[in-house]
């Protein structure tokens, strides 16, 4: 372990090979969803309801069907049947229950975008309408505790006597954030083209951050052989999340193309995204940290209070990153959930962790003050020698070495810790910094690998390029496996017909797929060395598959780790916020290609960035959704709020992880990103914000 | 979107002609219709594209007035040599509205006459009073961060967008425009509105009146001004809080100050309690801070917008420091 | 229906259209210009950036009956040849990852410098504020405007 530390430079981003689908995507090229050619095509365009809940009395479909071009209307009462599957919020127009405002209650099939939509601005829906609920609360009387949190930890965990540890540290701190309801939005909206075959087969050009599992669903939706639904998601434009799981876009264009007989377009409006996709629940988290007068944890619980939805509960495991972070001798996390009528939340860029982190490593920041430490020190001083929860070793651990290389880097020597002290103008300057830590995990995965008498390789498996550059490192990871250069591999992905894999998704597509190649290379070239190189005209074939391997229990804790540091200047008039500067230190195992990577981790800490200081979902009490429900209303970070983002990496070697030795970066980089802009934000005016985001409001006044 | 006709006229009688149709709109650039339009607020039987009429020119008038053409765009009037020169608090405000792509497309006579951000308005499933007049305003108990504290109503807390029409308050622009009867002039302070008990009606604009330019006075020491807006991220978001300033010095004494604020209220807000209280008073940063003070006392902010009270009084007085030279 | 002639990447096109047909819509659905995609529909995110008569514009805040008479160019039009310098500069920096913002960015950033040929990062930052990206940081994209600035992308 710990066999650090060369830090990865440019020359390394500079030497990596560029993504093999750059050129299609510059020049207007790259097919998404809605954009494959197909014959006899129409649209439709859902109607949501607009009570929160209730039921659906009466749709008027009259008008709209009267409206040109509209070819059908379809509701609870006349839409196929579906079959059961896992997910309550694909059981589309099933019945007349209203869970939530926003909830597709109807949908209209017009022979154009413009008459589809036409035509669903003349649906007229009545409901009764109940009372609704959907504001969180800590004290909700319906809170209850959820028999595991995602995706599939405990709900609670206890270790010695955290209270009694706490109530005799000499240092304590007992404190609350929130963090708001924040959304994916990628910038392709959910879409979907769904034909029918004269055969009874389904193909579905779909937006998805893997194929393998949305066929299997589609099928048991619509009572199909999973051979009979094909599903191909070629270019896919981001998913953070949301697209890891078949949305409400593919069953309603699959039911509208049965319905009408013809193949059916449906790409989800922006504002739709707010209500049909997922989102990350908001979170209320209490912290209490108790430690000695040099800092070193004696105490520590994390409490958490979080909604689901009435259809399914989904409890997002935000305080499972402080089962690992630190040492301490006795502490405790829980999970609480309550039903609300909202939609259901759903997977969001590092689930957990990123909202976890930002009340884990603001509380860290807080007791550094309290005792009076630099608050890399502190996090030095509380690192354990092993999980601390469950006694493993950890297969590599390298946070400290981050917090120090970071520190480094950034000029943390010289700071004065003092708050509010700093002016530069009108500027009031500070620094901050918080760490990172994601999962490494590895999930099955088959690849299909053949070479031909060429010598060229073809590999085959259901992966999936969202954005991410997996064409490119995966093209790589083949190339390296078999040990030919890259213009003698031919990768096909994207397509639900090739060899099951996993998603893109929890941080390991890259890990899960590249082990499937490099299980498939080995097998393949030892079949070829078998026959002394002779390849047979009609080629070699192997199909590797990864799921004894993964399935294997590891006696290692296996985690990416990484430091974030920040440098604020927040407006002594105004209180509006800037980030100069945000480096992130990382040790994420072997990273197969820099280039990529690097846009990787650089993008989950604008994200990160974009959490502290911009997105909030705004809760309308009055009716039940979000107020804001457009990108002019929820702000993501846009160039402007962005300067100098850097990231880099150690070098780490992890011999226990997966068969590639990465441990996946999608979600690494959002982690920690929103503790070190509030403790920076801190550490400039004196005013600590607890919660999220942090507005001109939250600021202003306070200093 | 209901399916509507579309006329483009050659002449500003005939455009004047067609807005007698019913459920006619004047279309200028669209940046804002068409997006209401999409939403269901906006539902016209007709759209008269007015960027085939002759207005679309800037021009210096005798008496030393720049006469901006209606459909002259924003990006071009950004550009505009003279209004940089001139009227730096009009280029700077013109830059801070939306983006480059819809400043491309907007005209000015659109830019005044594009409708509030209002969550509520853009909303056609919930109530409004201004889109349905009498169907009730949740704003007043539900979000209302970004909403007036100045001016507002029972019936509308309502916010105007333009960050244009806030530097054309400050310098005493007027618009002119044309109606069946002929033509009418208003100051943009007369055009504007407060929302009263008709928050349909954003300006006094007589029923079909399609404005044909916006005249801007001579006002040598513009020079010396300025637009300062504050919002919820560093560029492409609507005013928390913007301020329009023009100062003229006597030395370290206040001439003469010109003070809109934007984001207040339901009409660029001309701080004329303000300007009196400076004029001819002494250019320090305690004397903009009391006239602010005594302009905001008005102020009725809602429990989630109180903040805009100081922060208008801090840009205010941020802006006319830095415009001033004051020490800070 | 209104009948257009609209000239989209040298193509002279005459179509019969309803004025509620949005420009982006025109593109892809009658033109089968998809290469210009729609993000938001609501004109805030910038993906459906196209050149109207040489300046940027949402195309999905343009009515395809306000292009009447017009050129449009779309990204797969932008080239003059092989690559135009922005394309290549977003590719060599790899200023883009799903790629679904990246049509418009790369017509947004055309137009910035053709009215600003020598921009600083700052005025990039700015220049490009009606572009919204949620994968990249922006960082890559700003490195790629400021590379095609220097070889000349204000062409």
């Amino acid at each position: 372990m710990n066999d650090v530390v060369r830090p990865v430079m440019q020359d390394a981003v500079a030497a990596a090979p560029t993504r093999v689908d750059g050129r299609d995507k510059v020049t207007g090229r790259a097919r998404y969803a809605v954009e494959h050619p197909v014959e006899d095509v129409v649209w439709a365009w859902p109607v949501t309801s607009t009570v929160a809940k209730g039921r659906v009395t009466e749709i008027d479909a009259s008008e709209a069907n009267g409206t040109e071009g509209v070819i059908a209307v379809l509701t609870h009462a006349n839409a196929p049947r579906l079959g059961e599957t896992d997910d309550a919020e694909l059981q589309l127009l099933q019945s007349d229950r209203v869970a939530y405002r926003g909830q597709v209650c109807a949908l209209v099939v017009g022979e154009t975008v413009e008459s589809a939509r036409a035509g669903a601005d003349a649906v007229r829906v009545r409901y009764d309408e109940a009372e609704h609920d959907v504001v969180l609360d800590a004290r909700h009387p319906a809170m209850f505790t959820p028999e595991k949190v995602n995706p599939g930890f405990p709900t609670d965990t206890s270790i010695g006597d955290p209270d009694t540890a706490f109530a005799v540290a000499a240092v304590q701190l007992d404190a609350t954030y929130t963090t708001p309801t924040e959304h994916n939005h990628a910038m392709e909206p959910h879409a979907t083209t769904a034909s029918w075959g004269a055969d009874g087969t389904l193909t579905l050009y779909d937006s998805n951050q893997g194929s393998t599992g949305v066929a299997r669903v589609m099928a048991d939706l619509f009572g199909l052989q999973v051979r009979a639904v094909h599903v191909i998601s070629e270019h896919v434009g981001g998913g953070f999340g949301s697209k890891g799981t078949p949305r409400p876009n593919i069953v309603l264009a699959a039911m509208a193309a049965q319905a009408v007989g013809r193949p059916v377009r449906l790409a989800l409006g922006r504002q739709h995204m707010f209500s049909l996709v997922g989102y990350r629940t908001p979170t209320i988290q209490r912290l209490r940290l108790g430690a000695t007068t040099d800092g070193v944890l004696r105490s520590l619980v994390h409490d958490v209070w979080e909604q689901t939805s009435t259809l399914d509960d989904f409890a997002e495991q935000t305080a499972v990153i402080s089962r690992m972070l630190y040492a301490a001798p006795a502490r405790r996390t829980t999970h609480r959930l309550v039903r609300l009528d909202v939609p259901t939340p759903s997977w969001m860029r590092a689930p957990g962790e990123a909202p976890g982190s930002f009340a884990l490593e603001s509380a860290m920041d807080e007791l550094a003050a309290a005792c009076d430490l630099d608050p890399v020190e502190l996090r030095v001083r509380n690192e354990p020698d092993v999980d601390p929860e469950s006694g493993k070793p950890f297969s590599s651990r390298n946070l400290v070495a981050c917090l120090r290389e970071g520190a480094r880097r950034f000029g943390w020597e010289q700071r004065d810790p003092t708050p509010g002290v700093r002016r530069d103008g009108r500027w009031l300057v500070g620094t901050g910094v918080a760490s990172s830590t994601y999962p490494a995990r590895t999930a099955p995965s088959q690849a299909r690998m053949s070479i031909g008498s060429d010598g060229v390789v073809t590999v085959e498996l259901n992966a999936v390029d969202i954005g991410t550059g997996s064409r490119t490192a995966l093209t790589q990871i083949a190339a390296e496996a078999m040990d030919l250069p890259t213009d003698r591999v031919r990768l096909r992905i994207g397509d639900s017909t090739l060899p099951p894999a996993m998603i893109a998704g929890g941080s390991m597509g890259l890990t899960s797929w590249g082990s499937a190649i490099v299980k498939g290379a080995r097998q393949l070239r030892e079949l070829v060395g078998r026959r002394d190189g002779a390849i047979p005209e009609d080629g070699l074939e192997v199909t590797a598959d990864t799921a004894e391997e993964v399935r294997a229990v590891s006696g290692y804790a296996r985690h990416a780790f990484g430091a974030q540091f920040c440098e604020v200047r927040v407006d002594a008039d105004t209180g509006e916020v800037r980030v100069p500067r945000l480096l992130g230190v990382f040790a994420v195992g072997r990273v197969i290609n820099a280039r990529t990577a690097r846009s990787q981790l650089v993008g989950g800490m604008t994200m990160g960035l974009s959490m502290a200081l911009h997105e909030e979902g705004v809760v309308d009490v009055q009716h039940g959704d979000n107020v804001n429900h457009d990108l002019a209303g929820y702000h993501i970070a846009a160039h402007a709020d962005v300067a100098d983002v850097d990231a880099m990496w150690l070098e780490e070697h992890d011999e226990h992880l997966n068969l590639v030795g990465a441990k996946g970066i999608g979600e690494i980089g959002i982690v920690g990103t929103a503790a070190a802009v509030a403790n920076a934000v801190h550490h400039a005016t004196g005013v600590r914000v607890r919660d999220l985001p942090i507005r001109v409001d939250r600021l202003l006044g306070r200093g | 979107m209901k399916a509507f006709e579309y006329e483009r006229p050659v002449g500003v009688t005939e455009a004047v002609a067609l807005a007698r149709r019913a459920g006619s709109r004047f279309l200028g650039g669209g940046t804002n219709l068409v997006d209401l339009m999409k939403l269901g607020v906006e539902t016209p039987d007709l759209l008269v594209d007015l960027t085939g009429l002759d207005l679309a020119e800037v021009l210096e008038q005798p008496d030393g007035a720049l006469r901006i053409g209606a459909t002259v765009r924003n990006s071009d009037l950004s550009a505009n040599d003279a209004v940089r020169a001139r009227y730096p608090v009009l280029s700077q405000a013109l830059v801070a509205g939306a983006s480059g792509q819809l400043r491309n497309m907007a005209t000015v006579g659109g830019n005044m006459l594009q409708r509030t951000r209002c969550p509520y308005f853009q909303d056609v499933t919930k109530a409004c009073n201004k889109r349905v007049p009498g169907s009730g305003c949740p704003a007043r108990a539900g979000e209302h961060r970004n909403l007036a504290i100045l001016g507002a109503s029972e019936a509308c807390i309502a916010t105007s967008p333009s960050d244009f029409a806030v530097a054309l308050a400050a310098l005493d622009a007027g618009v002119t425009a044309l109606t069946t009867e002929g033509e009418v002039s208003l100051t943009v302070s007369d055009f504007f509105r407060l929302p009263g008990d008709e928050p349909q009606r954003d300006t006094n604009l007589p029923p079909g009146a399609l404005v044909t330019a916006l005249t801007v006075p001579r006002l040598d020491w513009a020079t010396r001004s300025a637009y300062r807006k504050v919002r919820d991220r560093a560029s492409y978001a609507f005013a928390l809080v913007s301020v329009a300033a023009a100062v003229d010095l006597d030395g370290d004494r206040v001439r003469d100050v010109r003070l809109a604020l934007g984001g207040v209220a339901h009409a660029p807000w001309r701080a004329t309690r303000a300007e009196e209280a400076l004029r001819g008073g002494p250019a320090t940063e305690e004397a903009f801070s009391a006239a602010l003070r005594g302009e905001l006392e008005a102020a009725e902010p809602l429990p989630h917008n109180g903040f805009k009270v100081d922060l208008a009084h801090n840009v205010a007085v941020r802006t006319l420091t830095e415009l001033t030279g004051v020490p800070a | 229906m209104v009948r257009i002639q609209v000239t989209v990447d040298g193509q002279r096109c005459e179509d019969e259209v309803e004025p509620r047909l949005l420009l982006v819509h025109y593109l892809r659905e009658r033109v089968g210009k998809v290469g210009t995609p729609v993000g938001c529909d609501t004109s805030n995110c910038g993906a459906c950036t196209v050149q109207l008569d040489g300046r940027s514009v949402k195309s999905c805040a343009v009515l395809a009956v306000q292009a009447d008479g017009s050129e449009v160019t779309t990204i797969e039009g932008l080239a003059n040849g092989e690559w135009h310098p922005m394309q290549k500069a977003f590719k060599e920096c790899h200023a883009l990852q799903c790629g679904y913002c990246t049509p418009g960015m790369i017509m947004a950033a055309v137009d910035l410098l053709s009215n600003n040929p020598n921009p600083s990062e700052e005025e990039i930052r700015d220049g490009l504020e009606g572009n919204l990206c949620r994968c990249t940081g922006y960082h890559n994209i700003v490195k790629a405007v400021q590379m095609a600035a220097a070889e000349g992308g204000a062409r």
